[in-house]
């Protein structure tokens, strides 16, 4: 249940997209609040998108966030967030944590491009992705952290991002950094002084019909094909105005790709 | 399994087992390229980051190697873990050069079927698990190795690349030892709790510039290390 | 030569003389020697003299680039699938003598890919004096150096000059402006190498790799012998 109590905030997002019948995308369940609010937008063709709206802020520490969404065969998701999601201390002791939840049935697809997630300074935030995508499924996944808000130092951040794929594992990686995470990571190895560090994931079977070959988009941006069908961008940039444009661009070239 | 032999970890620890590890500068080429490794200091940071990222998860594949997890499932998990297509090759390659070496040191039918099963080779650490394992070592045996493994190879490559004094680059070596040693336990711990949990519970510590500096290091023309 | 190897473990591991098929592999030469010597363009020679009457490949070891690779594939001398590079992590003679696994993939896989060869060609990236190649990697080694790097090089042996199966003194047209003695150098080797062969050779002239080319077919006849 939804609701405050004294080791934080729970809240929790419930998405279910369902092919209508008639070409295009019903959304049998919406349901969320307080920081969590779905809002369904206009259409965009068989697509259907909805948007998560923030009526508070966080995570704080102690917070428990949930994003559950389900894409059944053959329906269209856009999911995004209205705006950047900020951790901060909080009162209540321990870690915040916000976890997702995907899943795409064989010919769904589901398009998850939420705004910033932004480390400030103190909190302590465990974020887990987890998309189980079956075969013929096709997922866009867009995540961006950003260490500090302007000139600021980060918080604790965890966030592992695991995609599976036919109930095999896809991609699997966790990213740990600010203050108490394990050494060197802010050393030449891991981040390196880059304060915004994003991926962006696409898995869509049976296209492009030539695999995406394995290339550098500019200075610190990788195009990366998976070990199955699907690409990686990985991206590490000085601010989240950087990164976001790298990614853009990515997100540009592969989505042309794709035509 | 033979008889436990401890002495046989140093065998396999050692820098000139003829597994390959030699042309492979565990992404320092790339890092001392982009300025970012300069010297002793930014050597041993490099080498922490290596460490608790692709160090932790090599050195809890290889341990649960040792533990008898399927090395298909962590073939796929290592292989989950690269993103990188140019790090997936090289960990490939370095796991077909020790399934040889593994297989003319310590022969076992383990090692064999391994070979048959991955003829382009399975990702290094889970040959190396299984090595470990036909040596009669234990998991934490092959933890310490990988992990070893993960900091030395840079740490040596980089005094080929910027004529870095051997003996600071072996004290960051030793600096990072107690490091090294917690880094180990907490492998083993996670390989043990994947017996139980799946391999999807292994660690996935991942290190972006580590991935992002491969691929720009493969695409290099002129280079003195393979990866 | 190995020609005693038989086919004892599961599968062939390292210098075995058959395949794991059972076929027997192509013979692997070595040729190593100090930079500049001539290595590459001997094999270049070797390569346009042989690859009419066999089936060849080559496995270039280069210091930190792929440029021997790639002069053979400039020069087209075999089609570009017969010709490897191994990255030898600036230790060229670490790949070819104390860890040889590289190598050792980079054969078979040729074996895999353009197979049945004859012969395997495998250079070394150019290097000191005491660079060989293990006996787990080639069957035969030629050792080349030059008149031109001092008509000394086989007073002082040296376990390239001295052990190699074949010492080949290269660039022999280049003697009278260097100043090279070639009847010393002769003489030295012979004292270094006892009845082992040594070949002088100009490769500005027609067919000047054909002595080199003769060894190697007597070579590849005990082999398959």
């Amino acid at each position: 249940m939804d609701g405050v109590t004294a080791a934080g905030v729970t809240a929790r997002a419930r998405i279910e997209a369902r092919a209508d019948g008639r070409g295009g995308t019903a959304l049998p369940v919406l349901e969320g609040g307080g920081p969590l609010a779905p809002r369904r937008t206009r259409a965009h063709g068989t697509e259907a998108r909805v948007l998560l709206v923030g009526a508070m802020s966080g995570p704080l520490g102690g917070d428990r966030f949930a994003v559950e969404a389900r894409v059944g065969e053959g329906a269209r998701l856009h999911l995004g967030s209205a705006a950047a999601t900020l951790a901060l201390p909080g009162q209540a002791k321990g870690e915040a944590r916000y976890d997702v939840r995907i899943d795409v049935a064989a010919g769904g697809e589901l398009h998850w491009l939420p705004e910033q997630l932004i480390s400030a300074r103190g909190s302590d935030l465990h974020v887990t992705t987890r998309a189980e995508l079956a075969p013929g499924a096709r997922l866009l996944l867009r995540e961006e952290q950003v260490l500090g808000r302007a000139g600021e130092e980060p918080g604790r951040l965890t966030s592992r991002l695991t995609v599976r794929l036919g109930g095999a594992p896809l991609l699997d990686q966790e990213l740990s950094c600010g203050p108490g995470a394990p050494g060197g990571w802010d050393g030449p190895a891991v981040l390196g002084g880059h304060r915004a560090v994003g991926q962006l994931v696409l898995v869509a079977p049976g296209s492009p019909a030539n695999p995406a070959e394995a290339r550098m988009l500019g200075e610190g941006t990788a195009l990366m094909p998976l070990a199955g069908r699907a690409v990686l961008v990985s991206a590490v940039a000085p601010d989240a105005l950087a990164l976001r444009r790298r990614l853009d661009e990515a997100l540009a070239l592969l989505t042309a790709d794709r035509k | 399994m033979p008889l436990m032999s401890r002495a046989a970890l140093l065998v396999l620890a050692d820098g000139r087992f003829p597994a390959g590890g030699h042309a492979h500068s565990g992404g320092a080429e790339a890092a001392v390229k982009a300025g970012r490794v300069t010297d002793a200091a930014t050597l041993e940071r490099f080498c922490r980051g290596r460490l608790h990222t692709t160090g932790l998860v090599a050195a809890s594949l290889a341990a649960a190697a040792v533990l008898g997890l399927a090395a298909d499932e962590l073939d796929a998990a290592a292989d989950a873990r690269t993103p990188s297509p140019a790090l997936r090759t090289t960990a490939r390659r370095l796991g077909r050069q020790l399934v040889r070496a593994a297989r003319a040191t310590w022969p076992s039918p383990e090692l064999d079927a391994l070979a048959k099963a991955f003829p382009k080779g399975a990702h290094q650490p889970v040959v190396l698990g299984l090595t470990a394992r036909a040596a009669g070592l234990e998991p934490l045996d092959a933890a310490y190795c990988a992990l070893y493994e993960s900091v030395s190879g840079p740490a040596t490559a980089t005094v080929r690349l910027l004529s870095l004094d051997p003996f600071d680059a072996t004290g960051v070596l030793a600096r990072l030892a107690p490091e090294l040693d917690r880094v180990a336990d907490r492998a083993v711990e996670a390989a043990r709790r994947a017996l139980t949990e799946g391999v999807d519970d292994l660690p996935a510590a991942s290190a972006p510039l580590l991935e992002i500096g491969a691929q720009a290091h493969a695409a290099w023309p002129v280079r003195l290390f393979a990866s | 030569m190995h020609l005693d190897h038989t086919h004892t473990g599961p599968e062939a591991v390292s210098a075995d003389a058959r395949r794991p098929d059972g076929e027997r592999r192509a013979l692997r030469i070595g040729l190593g020697g100090p930079v500049g010597s001539g290595k590459t363009a001997t094999v270049a020679a070797l390569c346009r003299a042989l690859r009419d009457e066999l089936s060849l490949a080559v496995v270039t070891n280069d210091i930190y680039t792929r440029e021997d690779a790639e002069f053979l594939l400039r020069e087209a001398v075999l089609p570009p699938e017969r010709i490897t590079a191994v990255e030898t992590g600036a230790c060229p003679h670490t790949a070819i003598r104390d860890d040889i696994s590289a190598n050792l993939e980079a054969v078979e896989d040729l074996e895999d890919a353009v197979g049945p060869l004859d012969l395997i060609l495998v250079e070394s990236g150019g290097d000191n004096l005491t660079a060989t190649f293990s006996k787990g990697l080639v069957d035969a080694q030629i050792f080349v150096i030059d008149v031109a790097g001092g008509d000394d090089i086989p007073r002082k042996g040296g376990p390239g000059v001295t052990t190699a199966d074949l010492l080949v003194v290269n660039k022999t047209d280049l003697a009278p402006y260097v100043g090279s003695d070639l009847a010393r150098m002769a003489a030295d080797a012979k004292a270094q190498r006892a009845e082992l062969p040594v070949v002088f050779q100009t490769l500005r002239v027609e067919n000047g790799v054909g002595e080199v080319a003769g060894w190697v077919r007597e070579r590849l006849a005990a082999w398959t012998a």
